[in-house]
């Protein structure tokens, strides 16, 4: 009796060891499937080995340790390949992108613009698109972040009742809103309505509109995270409400508020079909956003992907290097001062 | 004294009134901001809908029936028909391929993930987020297609008596799947995040109680953290469908156009609403672009449809709506 008690209690389990063990066996067997049967290629090889382990896995479980155990491993190797499954296209994408990028870019890339570079000559650049972007992102800026920043604050500050409730609805629905539709939309009423014609302005309206929800339900997040005491300690010295906002709330919330606006800049400066309706392109440098057509980066990717010459394909994966890089480095940069947010 | 007093209290009541007009400025500003969001929305939809009518005016009923484009020529044919079904058939196969993923993922780095980590992790999976389309699209092209057509083959050959898996012209390529594939990994992100948001938001007890119960931890996830957020991940995955409704650039470079209805998603061709509009507006005419603004129209109706039955479901399923995106 002494001795059937603690036994019977304890679980019988698969040690790490066996574990190890099947994993050995699943890639010997593959390996031994590959060079028996027509198998080839690495990515089949990774497959075959990984639906053996997962069998193997699940049988010698099954077999030690019962059914919900067996159950248990099976959904969480299912669950934790599911993230890997994830990750796997990112890594490709920003591999494939890295390595064909270097290829194609050289130093006057940077430099030169596509005026009157013939279809099959290996030159020119993206000068003129990266100016253009440049200044669509900035105009969006301008009118995107004090227009979301300040509806944030009627949400969060101000915000009563059905009318918060709607605004903060449609805010939602409009992250939801497909980025051609708002260049449609600056086409409709900018080029045909006001008859004003293609502009870097336009397309930086365009852009302003897939900005403002991004920056609204940021700004959102991080006024509701300020501390409701800091408010009542600068009404009780008598700072009014607008100046309490303006210089107390705004700056304990400044770190986040500054995350959540990178990250918008970020995510719209890859905006490629809202430029194609409202900046339609331009092959010279064309500084001045208020008239004629412009280029953009992501256009300029776009046009170049489009032609059957490998010359331009080449400076389309050149331009998709350097947008990947500057959305990245504004993405880390935007995650290396949340970390200097005391707040969240 | 008694001149004193009236004049202190003129002195307190001029700056209490500035103090009001500063706070009434700043309020007007903020509340003006958030009805010119309510505006911009009302002003997409008129606009649409004004600058669209010719389009509807001269293709009647047909609009919706019709699949050819052709709304430059005389007399002008061009319907949404295919476009629209391309639209719903891609965006509808890179949910079946993404979901599970998605999901998968965000159990993960919610439940199975140090916290530490599963921080981390969000993180890099966002990244997916930020990458421009148009850089899926060329990588799409170039690398995933190719990469595509063996699979594609493989299940022609061996599972075509499923029409969903033939291949009629035994071709492969720059199909309605392969555009899903890039579809799949774009939305990806979206549906993970707000599905951790949902997951995060399950009370710790209910986790506790399960294993305290002595389940498993993937008796835990099925019966303590999977059934309260159901509702949410439906709205999470409804968020993932409007997104690949609405996606351009990636799909018209990926997909050859052709405008057919056509279920063998293997063929290459096939094309949706947003990703006719950026290769048709360069070349198109008046009418043309009339055209291309009544189906971006269709496009903007559907997509606002979806994403606010998402919203809703959402906003019920989590009572502090936190649809962060």
């Amino acid at each position: 009796m002494a001795l059937v008690g603690p036994v019977a209690l304890r679980r019988r389990s698969v040690s790490r060891a066996l574990l190890g063990l099947v994993g050995a066996g699943a890639i010997g067997l593959t390996a031994l499937l590959f060079t028996a049967t027509p198998f080839q290629g690495v990515l089949d090889f990774v497959l075959v080995a990984y639906l053996l382990y997962v069998v193997a896995q699940t049988a010698v479980s099954y077999a030690v340790e019962g059914a919900r155990s067996a159950r248990n491993r099976l959904a969480l190797t299912l669950l934790v390949s599911a993230l890997f499954l994830a990750l796997v296209p990112l890594a490709a994408v920003l591999i494939y992108t890295v390595q064909r990028g270097v290829q194609a870019i050289s130093p006057g890339f940077l430099t030169h613009s596509m005026n009157g570079v013939g279809p099959l000559e290996d030159a020119g650049g993206a000068y003129h698109a990266i100016v253009g972007t440049l200044e669509q992102v900035v105009i969006a800026s301008v009118i995107s972040i004090p227009l979301g920043l300040l509806a944030a604050v009627y949400i969060v500050e101000y915000g009563r009742g059905r009318l918060v409730y709607w605004i903060r609805f449609f805010v939602d629905v409009m992250t939801g809103l497909p980025s051609i539709v708002a260049g449609l939309f600056i086409f409709a009423f900018w080029v045909l309505g006001l008859h004003k014609g293609f502009s870097g302005f336009a397309a930086g309206m365009a852009l302003a509109i897939l900005m403002i929800p991004i920056v609204v339900r940021a700004s959102e997040e991080m006024l509701k995270l300020v501390p409701n005491d800091l408010r009542e300690a600068s009404y009780a010295l008598g700072v009014p409400r607008w100046r309490t906002i303006v210089s107390v709330v705004f700056p304990a919330a400044s770190a986040g508020l500054t995350t959540g606006i990178i990250l918008a800049v970020a995510r719209v400066t890859g905006e490629t079909a809202p430029l194609l309706l409202t900046a339609f392109g331009f092959d010279a440098i064309r500084t001045n956003p208020f008239s004629g057509p412009q280029s953009g980066l992501p256009l300029f990717v776009f046009s170049q992907a489009g032609s059957a010459f490998d010359v331009a394909v080449n400076r389309a994966w050149a331009g998709a290097l350097t947008l990947i890089a500057i959305v990245l480095v504004l993405t880390v940069l935007a995650r290396v001062l949340t970390r200097r947010n005391v707040l969240a | 004294m008694t001149v004193a007093a009236p004049a202190s209290e003129r002195l307190a009541s001029r700056s209490t009134r500035e103090v009001r007009r500063g706070d009434r400025i700043f309020r007007g500003l903020s509340v003006g901001s958030g009805l010119a969001i309510l505006a911009i929305i009302v002003a997409i939809a008129v606009f649409l809908v004004w600058k669209a009518l010719p389009a509807f005016h001269t293709s009647g009923l047909r609009f919706f029936t019709q699949t050819a484009w052709f709304p430059d020529a005389r007399p002008a044919r061009f319907g949404v028909a295919a476009l629209a079904f391309g639209t719903v058939l891609s965006s509808v196969v890179a949910l079946v391929l993404v979901v599970p993923v998605a999901i998968g993922a965000a159990l993960t780095l919610t439940e199975l993930a140090p916290r530490r980590l599963g921080v981390f992790g969000g993180y890099v999976v966002d990244v997916l987020a930020v990458v421009p389309s148009v850089v899926y699209g060329l990588w799409g092209v170039y690398y995933l297609v190719p990469k595509l057509i063996p699979m594609q083959r493989w299940l022609d050959h061996n599972a075509g008596f499923v029409p969903l898996f033939q291949s009629r012209n035994d071709t492969f390529g720059r199909s309605v799947f392969a555009a899903s594939a890039v579809l799949a990994i774009m939305v990806l992100p979206i549906i993970a995040a707000i599905s951790r948001e949902v997951f995060r938001q399950v009370p710790q007890a209910n986790r506790e109680a399960a294993l305290a119960l002595g389940a498993t931890r993937w008796e835990t996830i099925r019966m303590a953290v999977l059934p309260p957020s159901r509702s949410g991940v439906v709205g999470a995955v409804m968020l993932g469908f409007g997104r690949a409704l609405g996606e351009t650039i990636a799909v018209a470079l990926v997909l050859a156009a052709s405008f057919n209805v056509n279920f063998h998603v293997f063929e290459p061709g096939g094309n949706t609403i947003a990703a006719n509009i950026a290769t048709k507006f360069g070349e198109s005419g008046v009418t043309g672009r009339e055209a291309l603004i009544a189906s971006g129209l269709v496009l903007f109706v559907i997509t606002l449809g979806v994403n606010m039955a998402a919203r809703g479901v959402v906003y019920r399923s989590t009572r502090i709506a936190e649809g962060k995106v």
